[in-house]
């Protein structure tokens, strides 16, 4: 029988959370790795049992886990993240010259059609790719050398490259966005780079309006039948591409803040788009102790706020970048994770929510899993 | 024989109680240590060291004999009591944070 596995990473650990396609009765499974910051999990999309998730913490460093068995038991595979070459400097936050080095794995993003095949984005921003299931990763050095590397500075939470978006009709066409520098274009596999940032404005942080670089891009989201659609939280404004990152439109709205951390689309409706509004980037929690998703069912600019059990009063938690996933089930299931421990689901494509789990750590990532 | 206690994380990674017992070639010391803990335990790999310039992770502390041994340098030899197997060669997460 169909079903779905939600890949939840915390601070303090991950969980396996698993449900018949009914996604009423969960299945909790964990703390795996208890006590070690989770910042991301992700399946492989041809062979589900195929886990990938990155563990790590301030006092023992990186390690990258890999489970064959959809969750139930791990292996650490390679943690060795070495930048080509000289690594040279970024900006610092008070703009002085920085060295660049390895934090953290933020976000894992399997290939489209080799199990074999991970990507991931670390902090400080690079791009790497593993082709032996983890266990070797070369660093795709053409991001930080097209030119701009230099003057990329950190966000609050770091100079992380933590969106990875592939495109199903070509393996070569890589997405890809770091905070803050923006958004990041390849079509040869990851060899060559361009920034893609075209019509994002930021007067807030850097003051030409123009700049090809320096955006706090926190997520870029796109649907699989239409790959030149792209969608995007930025730190301010909601925005969306029509022709693969080429350039960009404000598409916030009537959203009663655009500013967010996460976004996603509907499984099934292209032109459907869900976000988490967040007050401020001095108040990173909802407007008026309200948790609310909003949905576009139009692509933008229209949304309307899903409140139907979600908490509407004393709220006060984030939801983080990669704190939100949809499944493919018929009637599209969408999840989110809060910095306060829950973890929500909606089976009907947001209509309802109820929580999964009520009292995890902070959530920092949640992926789903369709399984047939 | 080297004995060595590892701290909780370690020893849920490497699947191993508090105390391990591990065979060094040549002088014991710090990096001789380390080195046969890693290739009984690769797992361990780049959690006591940073896997490429090989230096201590900054909140990671060596103590042995009451001492804090962190700072030695790293090809120093070990007190005779850690040689001989009389006292443990502790690796410690730093306290801090919460």
């Amino acid at each position: 029988m169909a079903g779905v596995r939600v890949l939840v990473g915390t601070r303090k650990g991950a969980f396996v959370l698993s449900s018949d396609a009914k996604r009423e009765n969960w299945d909790v499974a964990g703390p795996h790795f208890a006590g070690w910051e989770m910042y991301h999990l992700k399946g492989s999309p041809v062979e589900p049992e195929r886990i990938y998730a990155s563990q790590s913490n301030g006092w023992f460093g990186q390690l990258i886990q890999r489970s064959d068995d959809g969750g139930a038991t791990w292996q650490p595979v390679g943690n060795q993240f070495q930048y080509e070459g000289v690594p040279g400097t970024h900006q610092w936050y008070d703009g002085t010259p920085h060295p660049w080095e390895f934090a953290r794995v933020w976000h894992l993003e399997p290939s489209l059609t080799d199990p074999d095949t991970v990507y991931a984005g670390v902090e400080d921003a690079a791009l790497f790719r593993s082709t032996d299931g983890g266990h070797s990763w070369q660093e795709l050095a053409g991001l930080r050398g097209h030119g701009s590397g230099s003057s990329w500075q950190p966000g609050a939470g770091g100079m992380c490259l933590h969106t990875i978006v592939l495109d199903p009709r070509d393996p070569g066409r890589i997405v890809i966005a770091i905070s803050a520098a923006g958004v990041f274009r390849s079509d040869d596999g990851g060899e060559t780079w361009r920034p893609a940032n075209r019509g994002l404005r930021s007067g807030e942080s850097i003051p030409d309006e123009d700049a090809e670089v320096g955006h706090c891009v926190h997520h870029v989201a796109r649907h699989a039948a239409r790959p030149d659609v792209l969608y995007m939280q930025k730190h301010w404004d909601v925005m969306r591409s029509d022709d693969g990152a080429e350039s960009w439109v404000e598409v916030s709205g009537n959203l009663p803040t655009d500013f967010g951390f996460a976004i996603d689309v509907h499984a099934h409706e292209p032109d459907t788009v869900y976000v988490v509004p967040i007050k401020s980037d001095s108040e990173h929690f909802p407007l008026d102790g309200q948790l609310r998703v909003y949905r576009s069912r139009v692509g933008g600019n229209e949304w309307e706020p899903l409140t139907k059990g979600l908490p509407q009063a004393n709220c006060y938690v984030n939801v983080l970048r990669d704190a939100m996933a949809v499944d493919s089930l018929d009637d599209c299931g969408v999840y989110f994770g809060t910095t306060g421990g829950q973890v929500y689901a909606s089976a009907d494509s947001g209509d309802s929510w109820a929580p999964i789990v009520r009292d995890l750590p902070a959530v920092l990532s949640v992926e789903v899993q369709t399984l047939p | 024989m080297i004995r060595v206690v590892l701290p909780v994380h370690l020893r849920d990674l490497a699947h191993v109680d508090r105390e391990v017992q591990v065979d060094v070639v040549g002088e014991p010391t710090q990096r001789s240590v380390i080195d046969a803990l890693e290739a009984n335990y690769p797992m361990l790999k780049g959690t006591i060291r940073d896997p490429i310039t090989q230096r201590r992770r900054a909140f990671v502390r060596f103590f042995a004999c009451e001492e804090d041994l962190s700072h030695d340098p790293p090809d120093a030899p070990l007190p005779e009591a850690v040689v001989t197997g009389a006292e443990p060669f502790f690796v410690v997460g730093a306290m801090a944070g919460g």
